[in-house]
């Protein structure tokens, strides 16, 4: 019977693994569209995102299908559930990439002449994290896993002082206040699938060691 | 001078400390004749908790479950070595009464084996051997005994009728009210529920359940899923030594020893 399991875990795998590349390419893609104010780009991630969804349903049904015939324990119970979690981030991660293009759409038609924060650092080190956290999934490699949290701290940093910097923005140039709205809204996504990406990679800690690394503030329990 | 090379120590994995164990193995061994089965299985058992030995076949772990009782001693050949503590006395010294110790750790097979007699007769046979009843007290221990294994309210009215009639769980249940009747300690089951229907099996395992609040169970299982819904505490056993012994939920979700994981997996066994 095990040998079944070890070919549905290792099916689950690559279907999570896709997934995870399907929604790094629509963040990608949004982003792109941020900056290269790509009107078509923007719109093809918003259309993307019904396969998204519908790959995150198969997903979940093929976990409690494999929850319900296997009964699976140890490294196939954490695996399990890891993937369950990841799915979801996965998911949502994609419904923010179609915020950031949604954005982009305005941005098109009202170009700002330049992002009134570090855009590109803070696009770049989102993009990294989420490499890296499905990386980890992929290798079930602890370190590349542990260090995505640390990469979380220059994001959340970016993104609390992007609201002074948009606030001074709006007051300098009254007349893009539209614009410079869209641009807070992008920030924040960014920031929130950086969350997501330490979600994941917190998960996939989980799933290779045992340890839950959520929280740190709480006592561990032995 | 010259030292000859030896095996480095073997240490069990252990991930929880048993206060005041009813049951202690020290350092058993066991020998079917010259083939030695256990080495040096040290195991505490905790009182009122289940405790699961796991582990594939040919590993030990219904050899040293029957050790507690002694029961090994009836055929020849068999021995143990080391010592098995229960309450601080060693079960294996001489002179120990096996028969007193049998009442005190009790026994459920694989296959029920109830006696070719009737039901209230099954369960008040070994009651009249230990204690002088009325009949009166025996009834009431009969009825007490088998309202304990969950089976009173199916037999209350068939109680001439033989045990042997009755369906494989029923059965089963008959013997654990058997059991039960002598006012165990500890109940040893070896593999109980394997000869029996997922629902007669789910009947056990809820009475199992149940029992730990009066006594300990000490249970061998195929079963895995049995073991993790039923146990407090597992034993994994492999080729007569004890890999890992820790907290049930933690070793089904995160085992220490990479040998339980595969065990429990089912990547071998």
């Amino acid at each position: 019977m095990h040998r079944q399991l070890n070919r549905e875990i290792e099916k689950l795998k690559q279907h999570v693994l896709k997934l995870g590349a399907q929604v790094e390419a629509a963040v990608f893609d949004a982003l792109t569209a941020c900056r290269e104010h790509r009107r078509d780009l923007a719109e093809a991630v918003v259309a993307g995102d019904a396969a998204i969804d519908q790959a995150e349903i198969d997903l979940e049904e093929e976990c409690l299908k494999l929850f319900a015939l296997y009964q699976p324990v140890a490294g196939d119970l954490r695996f399990l559930v890891a993937v369950l979690k990841i799915n979801n981030d996965l998911e949502r991660i994609g419904d923010l990439a179609v915020n950031i293009a949604e954005r982009a759409v305005f941005l098109a038609d009202h170009p700002l002449p330049a992002f009134p924060f570090d855009f590109t650092r803070m696009a770049e080190v989102t993009a990294r994290m989420l490499r890296q956290s499905l990386d980890a999934l992929s290798s079930g490699r602890l370190e590349p896993a542990r260090e995505v949290a640390a990469m979380d701290d220059e994001v959340d940093g970016i993104n609390r002082a992007m609201y002074r910097q948009v606030q001074d923005a709006m007051r300098a140039e009254p007349d893009r206040i539209g614009s410079l709205i869209q641009v807070l809204g992008i920030s924040r996504s960014l920031e929130r699938i950086a969350d997501h990406a330490t979600d994941i990679a917190e998960d996939v800690v989980y799933m290779a060691s045992g340890e839950i690394v959520r929280h740190p503030t709480l006592p561990r329990r032995t | 001078m010259n030292v000859p090379a030896q095996e480095a120590p073997f240490e069990t994995v252990r991930d929880v400390v048993v206060e005041n164990p009813v049951i202690s193995a020290q350092k058993l061994d066991f020998w079917y004749g010259q083939s030695q089965a256990l080495f040096a299985n040290d195991l505490d058992i905790a009182p009122r908790k289940v405790t699961a030995i796991i582990g594939p076949s040919g590993c030990g772990k219904s050899t040293h479950l029957r050790v507690y009782n002694r029961i090994f001693e009836q055929y020849r050949g068999q021995r143990a070595g080391g010592r098995v503590l229960l309450d601080g006395q060693d079960l294996l010294a001489p002179g120990t009464d096996s028969i007193a110790l049998r009442r005190r750790i009790g026994m459920i097979f694989q296959k029920p084996t109830p006696f070719p007699m009737s039901i209230f007769e099954n369960v008040a046979y070994g009651v009249r051997l230990h204690f002088s009843f009325s009949r009166k007290e025996l009834e009431r221990k009969v009825e007490e005994s088998l309202r304990a294994a969950a089976l009173w309210d199916e037999v209350k009215d068939l109680l001439h009728k033989p045990g042997t009639a009755l369906s494989g769980g029923q059965q089963q249940r008959l013997c654990i009210a058997r059991a039960l009747a002598m006012s165990p300690d500890v109940l040893l089951m070896d593999e109980p529920t394997s000869a029996i229907d997922p629902v007669a099996t789910a009947r056990i395992e809820e009475l199992v359940l149940q029992l730990k609040e009066r006594l300990t169970v000490v249970i061998v299982t195929h079963n895995m899923q049995q073991a993790a819904r039923i146990s407090d505490h597992t034993a994994f056993f492999h080729l007569g030594r004890i890999i890992e012994f820790g907290a049930t939920a933690k070793m089904f979700t995160n085992p220490s020893h990479p040998k339980t994981e595969e065990y429990i997996t089912g990547r071998f066994g």
